[in-house]
């Protein structure tokens, strides 16, 4: 009697995973691209896992034109951009853009520079500026603190202000926290964080004229942003799972998970 | 009845050298384990790279358009660091020992040693966060430099970290010394401070390059802490500068890494096992030198 009792749960079990797994066991979606982008991705990902259970999903993380590239060859469902698209790429593909990732520029709370532009930015850390005074600051060298290579806020950073590869860094960090930390430690000191990580220990200088927050990032009136672009194919169907994961990426409760990874999600 | 006993005592003996054996063999298992997995994974990018670039190389870029992957100034920084964590450390954990060992009151030695035990207990992670926070904002002032974050934080902070071990190791090689050698030279008119360091350092000498070459091993291997007050930039060494070390050069970019740079990272690590491997040999050597003389 006890063993039929057994024997008729297992089955039971067995039947819901089966048809558990049957309602989502063609949600399969491959993205490929953007190393930034691997922590939103990544969570989204996890979500959507989590939602649709047994789906499966893959990220290839291999950068920003790998990814369109491979978005335009079909080796992937979507592909993954850390920066607009250009028209010539609009011709074949649709760019969807899923958050912006704002970039502030701190420096130490005593130093009297509030405002700076892209160019003296850039200026600043390919070391053409090596004294705040340069700048209408105090007298004191500039000490450029930022983080290490194949951080996706390095990455970013430096490719809004084309400052790539020639950053003369005293100072490389891993992580947002210690960028903060130093710079509130040190007066001649200037870094970058992340939009979300910022914290009063010191002073965000505006870009242009114009501070960051989620409002003008979003407006796109704050210049060190750059858009986290889900790339597709134009006129081309996506598969099932492809496009329940898009659709799930762009909706209202993907948001927190977005903006938990540290980017502003798009408002649509 | 007896020989049912006898029996089972056999039994149990033979389950529990079976155990024994089993757990031994995983731990040999862990070892071969990293070991050819850091061979495996750690070679192909000295290949692609070229062992003379690699090894030789005075320029690190790993992201840039054109990478470059040149670990010298690491390495020179792993060992400039090394070597200055212990022209600091040892003359202070050697004569801490010495000190705590032969010339300290009971009543002292007794307070003291719980709280060297406790120093060696303070995860590397607080050390640097303490270095950050204290010691990089004052080296900044009183050199009067731009950044505090240099070789010489990285210094005093390994420095403090390799105190236990050598004060330790050292006390230990100093008590082993026999008894009579000492008495005999205060027989013969020497007062103690002499007798300590004509007598008893010599004899505990083995024991106390022991101690030095597992403070190396340790300096060299620390990521956390240094990480956190060395500033990082692949710089060739330089006292004040911002600096890389083997061990942060590996932890700093994993994370993000990708490809070629990633397999780059593997050939460090196992630069850096290569050389920890070679300390270990010698202290091994060491050691064994030290036992044969005490028979």
């Amino acid at each position: 009697m006890k063993k039929s009792i057994f024997g008729l749960m297992t089955a039971a079990c067995a039947a819901a995973a089966f048809s558990f797994s049957a309602a989502a066991a063609d949600y399969s979606v491959s993205t490929d691209g953007s190393t930034s982008m691997e922590k939103t991705i990544g969570s989204l990902g996890e979500a959507f896992m989590e939602k649709y259970d047994g789906a499966a999903f893959t990220y290839n993380p291999t950068g920003s034109g790998s990814g369109i590239a491979a978005a335009k060859e079909g080796r992937c469902d979507i592909g993954l951009s850390s920066r607009a698209l250009t028209a010539e790429e609009q011709q074949t593909l649709d760019g969807t853009t899923l958050a912006l990732d704002g970039i502030v520029i701190v420096v130490n709370p005593q130093n009297p520079i509030s405002d700076l532009t892209v160019q003296q930015i850039a200026d600043l850390y390919t070391g053409k500026i090596t004294n705040w005074k340069d700048l209408g600051g105090a007298d004191g060298p500039v000490v450029l603190i930022g983080r290490e290579a194949g951080s996706g806020t390095r990455d970013g950073f430096e490719t809004v202000t084309g400052t790539k590869d020639q950053c003369a860094y005293r100072q490389e960090l891993t992580a947002t926290g210690d960028v903060i930390t130093t710079v509130s430690q040190n007066p001649n000191a200037v870094g970058y964080a992340s939009l979300s990580a910022m914290s009063d220990k010191v002073k965000a200088v505006s870009v242009n004229g114009v501070a960051a927050s989620e409002e003008t990032v979003l407006d796109g009136s704050y210049k060190v942003q750059r858009p986290f672009v889900l790339v597709t194919r134009k006129g081309e169907q996506l598969s099932e799972g492809a496009q329940a994961f898009f659709d799930f990426a762009l909706s209202d409760e993907a948001k927190p998970i977005i903006a938990q990874s540290g980017v502003v999600p798009l408002n649509k | 009845m007896n020989l049912l006993d006898k029996n089972n005592k056999d039994t149990v003996e033979s389950i529990a050298g079976t155990i024994f054996l089993v757990l031994g063999i995983v731990n040999i298992a862990f070892v071969l384990l990293i070991c050819i997995y850091l061979i495996i994974a750690g070679l192909p990018a000295i290949g692609k790279i070229g062992i003379i670039d690699f090894l030789f190389g005075t320029k690190w870029a790993s992201t840039a358009a054109e990478p470059k992957f040149g670990i010298l100034p690491f390495i020179l920084t792993s060992i400039y660091g090394t070597a200055g964590a212990i022209v600091i450390g040892l003359p202070l954990g050697f004569f801490s020992a010495l000190y705590l060992a032969k010339i300290a009151s009971h009543k002292v030695r007794i307070t003291v040693e719980p709280l060297i035990d406790l120093l060696a207990g303070i995860p590397s992670v607080v050390y640097g966060f303490i270095g950050m926070l204290v010691l990089v904002p004052a080296i900044r002032s009183i050199f009067d430099l731009p950044d505090g974050a240099s070789l010489f934080a990285a210094i005093i902070v390994l420095a403090v970290m390799i105190l236990p071990s050598i004060i330790k190791v050292s006390i230990t090689a100093l008590e082993a010394v026999p008894e009579e050698y000492e008495l005999g030279s205060l027989a013969l008119g020497a007062n103690e401070i002499e007798t300590y360091c004509r007598v008893v350092v010599p004899a505990a000498k083995s024991g106390i390059a022991a101690a030095v070459v597992l403070g190396v091993g340790r300096a060299i291997g620390e990521a956390m802490a240094v990480m956190m007050v060395a500033g990082n930039a692949a710089n060739m060494p330089s006292l004040f500068e911002s600096v890389r070390f083997l061990t942060t050069a590996v932890a700093s970019e994993m994370s993000y890494s990708s490809g070629l740079q990633r397999e780059a990272l593997f050939s460090i690590a196992l630069v850096l096992f290569v050389f920890i491997m070679l300390i270990n040999a010698v202290l091994n050597v060491l050691l064994k030198r030290g036992g044969v003389k005490r028979k």
